[in-house]
């Protein structure tokens, strides 16, 4: 076996749970003891093979992995650039990447002696992945939700609502995903005897974003293994958007340590930079929220900026704190995209491709669609399409202007 | 003696209230808490307000959010301590929110800014002891007390570090929750109480769910201090700029009935 490598970038957070000078366990002293349980029952399950086993079991034939790694040859031509692939899971159970990390989720809450299920969710979909999970095991399920995403997110609240699982609006602050997650957080503290706290994106407390990269890191692992199987290399450029940052995460860590592949975490421009946004890391500065220490966005008091995106899944002021850790050290390279680019991103994948892309994704492929043509054709650009649009089908007739 | 200590010294449990800074606006604030001081609080407790109180109940929460809106900046709430020490010279002042506002300059500065303004202690929901480099070193250099939160869920094995560095007094927060919401049992405030001060010679107050003067006169026959706020907060929210008569009269009836609690013998 070989020795740990000092310099790798693999190997955070460190047993505080920071990244750096980010992470950690900003959260109230009832929370303590909770968190510190669910570090050392995380711990052990790691270390337990009938763990992992049954974690892998789910995903093969629960949820359908592995997921495809596809080479799209007409928006490749169409950018006359880097070959474009993306890592298909879209296709996943439940239609995006989130059900990765709820299978690890509820399985550390079975283990645990949990009884009650609680989440957040913005766009939606973490909160149907998490419905899902809670079906398949038989355990109550409550979801935090903004009120305007359930307006802008009704196939979503449904589809909850089929699985068995009670969806709560959120009327306080904006009514999006920090104020789902505000009022998950006073549920959790006012239940923590009972309940487990499904949290969907690789940010809250330590141990959170520790374990959400780690079950969402199967989408990396495979990408790899499959690249290396298809083409014989690894891809130049992998690209993924962000809103807290799990599907990037996940796709990124793997290749953290392979010093030639370059990595593009997209952010939510908003209506752009200057105006109403969501990119934490390109807009924002360092702060504690939501329990962790992260770039946020915010004002000179510290008081929490609104963020805005077209994708609910991307409408949140904060970002995961290993993303932030990774900015910092440079390892890898950020940018944003608007709220029309990603429009436009959304309608050329249906347009080349015959894949209708959720609109977090499209913020990737907006981006791909920006570098790839400044790249040669003998490179490769891997992006993760990790949701699938039929739930943003009204959202974006609204944006063009049709009535369905 | 300090502040604090001396407040908890009187000989009977002490009253501690707590108000949002900025609620209905910055200029209602100081009236507010002279009416506290009137009514015969002995430890004031002063919200620092913050967009996501993820702590609090309804009632605190949409403090905080008519604080914000009414425009109240941090610098506001440090002129409304500072006025505070200048009318009030006996009377101890703790802030008490959230992480982000008191942290974002810098410990330092807010410790600086807080020395300054004349303020005993200070509260932080969510710093616990694992995260006190953050806060902690800089209040306690510059003198001013780090009062940590006990709950329901702090255990015998967790408790020394909840203690490790704190001063002032122990907030025992009586029920796994928010803000506001429901009371815990008498026997259980009991027992926690006596498990929490075999363990530190510090006052301990207790609070969360605590209303009117019956249930605050219970619980200060089993403790050295008794926490109200969001009753106090519900009254600023009924009564907007004028609340300060109504607070008053309303922590006079809290104050008589704590006060007549119980002796507690000089040490």
């Amino acid at each position: 076996m070989n020795a740990p490598n000092p310099n790798s970038f693999r190997n955070q957070p460190d047993e505080r749970g920071h990244f750096g000078q980010f992470g950690g366990r900003y959260v109230a002293e009832t929370l303590m003891p909770l968190i510190l349980d669910l570090e050392k029952e995380y711990k052990a399950a790691k270390d337990d093979p009938s763990f992992r086993e049954e974690f892998e079991d789910l995903l093969e034939h629960y949820v359908g992995r592995p997921s495809p790694l596809y080479f799209a040859p007409r928006l490749t031509e169409e950018l006359g650039g880097a070959q474009v692939w993306f890592k298909r899971d879209e296709l996943n159970h439940t239609g995006a990447h989130k059900i990765n990390n709820c299978i690890g989720q509820i399985l550390l809450a079975i283990r645990m002696g949990k009884t009650r299920i609680i989440a957040e969710t913005g766009a939606g979909q973490h909160g149907v992945a998490t419905a899902t999970v809670a079906a398949r095991f038989g355990l109550p399920c409550v979801v935090y939700m903004g009120a305007t995403d359930v307006e802008r997110q009704q196939p979503n609240v449904f589809r909850m609502k089929l699985l068995g699982a009670e969806v709560i609006p959120v009327e306080s602050g904006a009514r999006t995903l920090k104020d789902a997650m505000n009022e998950a957080l006073r549920d959790w503290v006012a239940n923590v005897h009972d309940t487990f706290y499904i949290i969907g994106t690789a940010a809250g407390p330590h141990p959170y974003p520790e374990l959400v990269r780690d079950f969402q890191s199967v989408i990396g692992r495979e990408a790899r293994e499959q690249m290396l199987a298809r083409t014989g290399k690894l891809p130049d450029l992998l690209v993924a958007a962000i809103g807290g940052g799990s599907n990037a995460i996940g796709l990124f860590h793997p290749f953290l340590d392979d010093a030639d592949v370059k990595m593009l975490g997209v952010e939510a421009a908003g209506h752009g930079l200057d105006k109403q946004h969501a990119a934490s890391l390109a807009g924002g500065r360092p702060g504690i929220l939501h329990g962790n220490k992260t770039y946020l966005l915010q004002d000179e008091d510290g008081q929490i900026a609104e963020a805005h995106s077209i994708s609910a899944g991307l409408d949140y002021p904060g970002i995961g704190p290993e993303h932030s850790w990774l900015k910092e050290i440079g390892r890898v390279d950020y940018t944003s995209v608007t709220d029309d680019e990603a429009l436009q991103a959304f309608q050329l994948l249906c347009r080349t491709e015959g894949i209708i892309p959720a609109l977090e994704p499209s913020h990737a492929i907006a981006a791909v669609r920006k570098v790839a043509p400044t790249m040669g054709k003998d490179e490769i650009i891997l992006a993760n399409l990790c949701g699938r649009g039929d739930k943003d089908i009204f959202t974006v007739a609204d944006a063009l202007g049709v009535k369905l | 003696m300090s502040r604090l200590a001396n407040a908890f010294s009187k000989g009977r449990p002490a009253l501690v209230t707590f108000v949002t800074a900025g609620d209905p606006t910055p200029d209602a604030t100081p009236a507010i808490l002279d009416a506290l001081v009137e009514g015969g609080a002995d430890v004031i407790e002063l919200g620092m307000p913050f967009t996501d109180p993820m702590a609090d109940g309804p009632a605190i929460q949409a403090a905080n959010l008519r604080s914000l809106a009414a425009g109240t900046r941090t610098a506001d709430i440090l002129r409304i301590a500072t006025d505070f020490r200048a009318r009030h010279p006996e009377v101890p002042l703790v802030l008490m929110g959230y992480a982000n506002p008191m942290t974002i300059r810098g410990p330092e500065w807010f410790a600086a800014e807080c020395a300054r303004a004349g303020v005993d202690g200070v509260i932080c929901v969510d710093i616990p002891p694992e995260e006190d480099p953050e806060l902690g070193p800089a209040l306690r250099s510059a003198g001013i007390a780090l009062i940590r939160l006990a709950t329901p869920t702090t255990d015998a094995k967790r408790l020394p570090t909840v203690l490790q560095d704190t001063s002032g007094f122990l907030y025992y927060v009586s029920v796994a929750g928010i803000t506001g919401k429901q009371q815990a049992a008498l026997g259980s405030i009991e027992d926690a109480v006596a498990r929490l001060k075999s363990a530190t010679e510090l006052p301990v107050a207790v609070g969360f769910g605590v209303r009117t003067p019956d249930q605050a006169s219970a619980i200060a026959k089993v403790a050295d201090g008794v926490v109200v706020g969001s009753a106090l907060v519900e009254m600023v929210a009924e009564w907007g700029p004028d609340a300060a008569g109504p607070v008053r009269e309303a922590t006079r009836a809290l104050a008589d009935a704590v006060h007549s609690a119980k002796e507690i013998g000089q040490q």
